[in-house]
């Protein structure tokens, strides 16, 4: 899903952590590195994975110029380039590894990237789901009670052929509900990026911006319950 | 920088490598052979390692330890199953095995560490300076214990262990440099007792891992075993006799089976042959390739689960793998390659030797720690998930299987009880729900201040290092101080014990080395006895009495002193008979060269 490339991606929204070097005490402008005495800088912990990887907050990502950035930083950063450096920055070159492994692992994913940004922007949405979503109560309370008698059944071919052949076709619909919400989400990670890009300071681009936010979410925990179900389902039928 | 060797400490052979002129080569050993066996021998005359050992497996199997790497990182209950195959006597202290040779006891990684001493001798006298620092090789699914354990070798042999790296990975490094290859692939590494698959992208010097998957018991040993075990049957069969009474042959049955298997990768139909012991003659039994391979075919097809597993992991199919790669001895065997080549669907690479690949990747890693090669870097993962155990014996994942390392995790504790003053902490490995299915790695305290229940707030952080090794550190957030944490591990020395070994190691290295001199004075003196029989037959009538006379006396007290245990005196007796036969020597140099004179002659009249 990220094969789209962003060329209006505008100003990067580096927010530099200006700050002196550990070692000369200098102003540090660059990105990572002293500019004076060239000594490795730690990557500070308040730095989202966005800024650390050099992206502006967006949902949709060029894959490879991720990976590009990625490779990049991994040969400024990786432990395997500091053996010969002092103690200090070796711990440096193994925080700043570490860092950079996890912003990596987390945005390469776009649904990751999704949940990351949410997070940044409107705080923790880890809520775990507990009831189905309410357009999906109905089907999914069928699909529970089949599955019941599926497993009471135990085998007995007579009676497992229907019952399986019905929760097959219930298979297919939730994974067509699957794909459906990821179409629904791809077109919120359009939406979401092009108010970024449009960068607007007004009440209505504040609602626009809420509002983007809570369909992402409400589409993410739907997706996360459809999947366990589905994930369940086919663990079941086999 | 000092030089940095690279190491492949094997389940059956290990070799030394090195980067000269931007090429990984092997060390030779005197003998021109690349691999040491991993055999470790204690005789009465103190421990030797390699090729002599090798040939006390069945002098004195009670005393020769071979296959040692199972054992490390591990407890005597993990390997239940298969003590009634080793002859030697384990136990265990610690959570730590113990293998008894004679009146002492030894670690694994005491016995791993005189392997790799006899390694970083070789390279020593083949590199003329001095040798400290070392890159060692793992299998990829080697979990925190046994890692931990292999540095703890390095350690005790004097060694600073400047990285640990996985066997696969290695031996994609050296493919990558040497043939080139790019895109992604397979390496598929079926050694003597470990199986791994990792799926990597190379991509413009970066090596970048996956996935990885494995088994860390499953080997060329397991085939050797079933092949074993046949013979053993059969000489029970056919002359009621029960060879495990007989650990010297069965350590026979062991090195035939293995050489029968050997053999069957190149012919398809061959014969074991075996000496019965108490005059009951032989055994002798033909073997087909067909008949091995229905043997093994259940093995084989053991490593195609975790090569699913793996790509799965990675999210790929077969068809999404551009080049696969062959490592490790067992990989020789026709019915592995004919497996792996039908899981992928292509003909895999085994271009460079795959008992050496390994220890060459290590040497290309080590050039890298050293600054000398700058364009290629490896990231590599963790193969296994690590959590902490949660309430109900249940594991909590913290970073998952197959993270690029270096990976680090936090997490927040606090307490359930007012004044509570400690949080016990166990980390784990393992991909299992439960935590009794997993393995545990480490136990430790938290200490907290006494404050009233959930104020104490205590970030833990775990991190992963560029080893795979799992660090621990502690910090309360309140006051921002850290903590030093003395973590116990489940199944590994301590941090004392280790220290205690490594003094250990120098004490004996005396002794060591007293051994080391003794055989090979006696080597020197068997081979200067045969070359002097040899001249004396060939020229006897060329010098006096008196000659012959004193280089039979010579030749006598070699023999004696050879019998003895002093190196020094068999050297002198050596000296001696070198003397005497000096002019024997010089006569029968003249007439071999008259003698090709003369033809010279002959040939330019005719």
């Amino acid at each position: 899903m990220d094969h789209h490339t962003h060329s209006t991606a505008g100003p990067r929204e580096l927010q530099m952590a200006r700050s002196m070097c550990w070692h000369c005490q200098s102003e540090v402008a660059g990105e990572y590195f002293c500019d004076r005495c060239v000594k490795v800088q730690p990557v500070s912990k308040e730095l989202d994975y966005f800024t650390c990887l050099g992206f502006p907050r967006r949902l949709t990502i060029d894959q490879r110029q991720l990976e590009a950035k990625f490779y990049d930083l991994s040969r400024a950063f990786h432990p395997d380039f500091y053996q010969n450096k002092s103690a200090a920055e070796q711990t440096i070159s193994l925080g700043n590894s570490a860092m950079l492994n996890t912003a990596y692992r987390t945005l390469r994913d776009p649904i990751e990237r999704a949940e990351y940004l949410l997070d940044l922007e409107a705080g923790s949405v880890k809520e775990i789901r507990n009831s189905p979503p309410a357009e999906l109560f109905e089907e999914i309370l069928e699909l529970q009670d089949t599955l019941n008698e599926y497993r009471a059944a135990g085998r007995a071919p007579e009676a497992e052929s229907p019952l399986r052949a019905k929760l097959q076709s219930e298979r297919n619909i939730l994974e067509q509900r699957q794909r459906d919400m990821e179409t629904t989400l791809q077109r919120l990670f359009v939406q979401w990026d092009a108010l970024q890009d449009r960068g607007e300071a007004t009440d209505q681009a504040r609602i626009e911006r809420d509002r983007i936010l809570k369909q992402i979410r409400e589409n993410l925990s739907n997706r996360t319950y459809v999947k366990n179900i589905v994930s369940d389902l086919v663990s079941t039928i086999g | 920088m000092a030089r940095i060797v690279g190491i492949d400490l094997g389940t059956t052979n290990s070799l030394v490598a090195y980067m000269a002129d931007g090429r990984p080569r092997v060390i030779p050993g005197r003998n021109e052979r690349t691999m040491v066996p991993s055999v470790v021998a204690m005789t009465d005359n103190g421990l030797i390692v390699g090729d002599p050992a090798k040939e006390h497996l069945t002098r004195s199997p009670e005393r020769t330890v071979y296959s040692v790497k199972r054992f490390m990182g591990k407890g005597l209950e993990d390997v239940q199953g298969e003590l009634a195959y080793f002859p030697y006597h384990l136990t265990e202290q610690g959570g730590v095995i113990r293998i008894k040779l004679g009146e002492k006891t030894y670690s694994p990684p005491q016995i791993s560490a005189m392997i790799l001493k006899e390694l970083k001798q070789r390279a020593e006298a083949y590199l003329g300076e001095s040798i400290t620092k070392a890159v060692i090789t793992v299998p990829a699914y080697f979990n925190d214990s046994q890692r931990q354990a292999t540095k703890d070798a390095g350690m005790i042999a004097g060694l600073d262990v400047l990285r640990i790296i996985n066997e696969p990975t290695a031996a994609s490094l050296a493919y990558g440099l040497q043939q080139k290859i790019q895109g992604t692939i397979a390496v598929y590494d079926l050694g003597g007792g470990t199986f791994d698959i990792s799926i990597l992208k190379l991509k413009n010097g970066i090596f970048e891992v996956l996935a990885t998957n494995g088994d860390t018991h499953l080997g060329g040993d397991d085939f050797d075993r079933q092949i074993a075990d046949l013979f053993v049957k059969e000489i029970r069969e056919q002359h009621g006799l029960d060879l495990n009474a007989y650990p010297d042959h069965m350590q026979a049955v062991r090195l035939e089976a293995e050489r029968t298997k050997i053999r069957l990768s190149d012919e398809l139909k061959t014969t074991a042959i075996l000496d019965l012991p108490e005059d009951n003659g032989r055994y002798s039994k033909d073997l087909t390739r067909d008949q091995l391979e229905s043997l093994t075919m259940e093995l084989v097809e053991r490593t195609l689960g975790p090569c699913r597993l793996a790509l799965k992991d990675a999210s790929l199919t077969p068809n999404d793998i551009d080049e696969v790669v062959l490592v490790g001895g067992s990989t020789r065997m026709p019915l592995v390659r004919r497996q792996v080549q039908e899981l992928f669907g292509k003909q895999p690479h085994c271009e460079l030797n795959p008992d050496e690949v390994v220890a060459l990747g290590a040497a290309v890693q080590a050039d890298i720690l050293s600054g000398g090669t700058t364009d290629l870097l490896l990231l590599d993962v963790t193969p296994l998930s690590l959590g902490i155990e949660t309430m109900g014996g249940v594991m909590s994942s913290l970073i998952r299987r197959n993270t690029t390392i270096p990976a680090s995790a936090k997490e927040m504790f606090t307490t359930y009880v007012d004044g509570q003053t400690g949080v016990d902490i166990h980390i784990l490995q393992g991909e299992r729900e439960l935590v009794k299915d997993n393995r545990s790695l480490a136990r430790f305290r938290l200490k907290v201040p006494p404050l009233p229940a959930g104020v104490p707030r205590i970030e833990v952080t775990f991190l992963i290092d560029a080893n795979g090794i799992l660090n621990v550190s502690a910090r309360d957030v309140r006051t921002g101080e850290t903590q030093s944490l003395a973590v116990k591990p489940s199944y590994g020395l301590s941090d004392d014990e280790v220290e205690r070994m490594i003094g250990e190691s120098f004490k004996f290295a005396a002794d060591d080395m007293k051994a080391r001199q003794l055989i090979e004075a006696r080597t020197e003196a068997e081979a200067i006895l045969m070359a002097t029989e040899k001249a004396l037959k060939q020229g006897s009538h060329l010098v006096g009495e008196e000659d012959l006379s004193s280089i039979r006396a010579s030749m006598a007290a070699v023999e004696a002193a050879k019998s003895g245990s002093d190196h020094k005196a068999i050297r002198a007796k050596i000296a001696d008979l070198e003397k005497a036969t000096h002019h024997l020597a010089e006569v029968l140099m003249d007439t071999s060269l008259k003698e090709a004179l003369e033809n010279k002659k002959l040939s330019e009249i005719t």
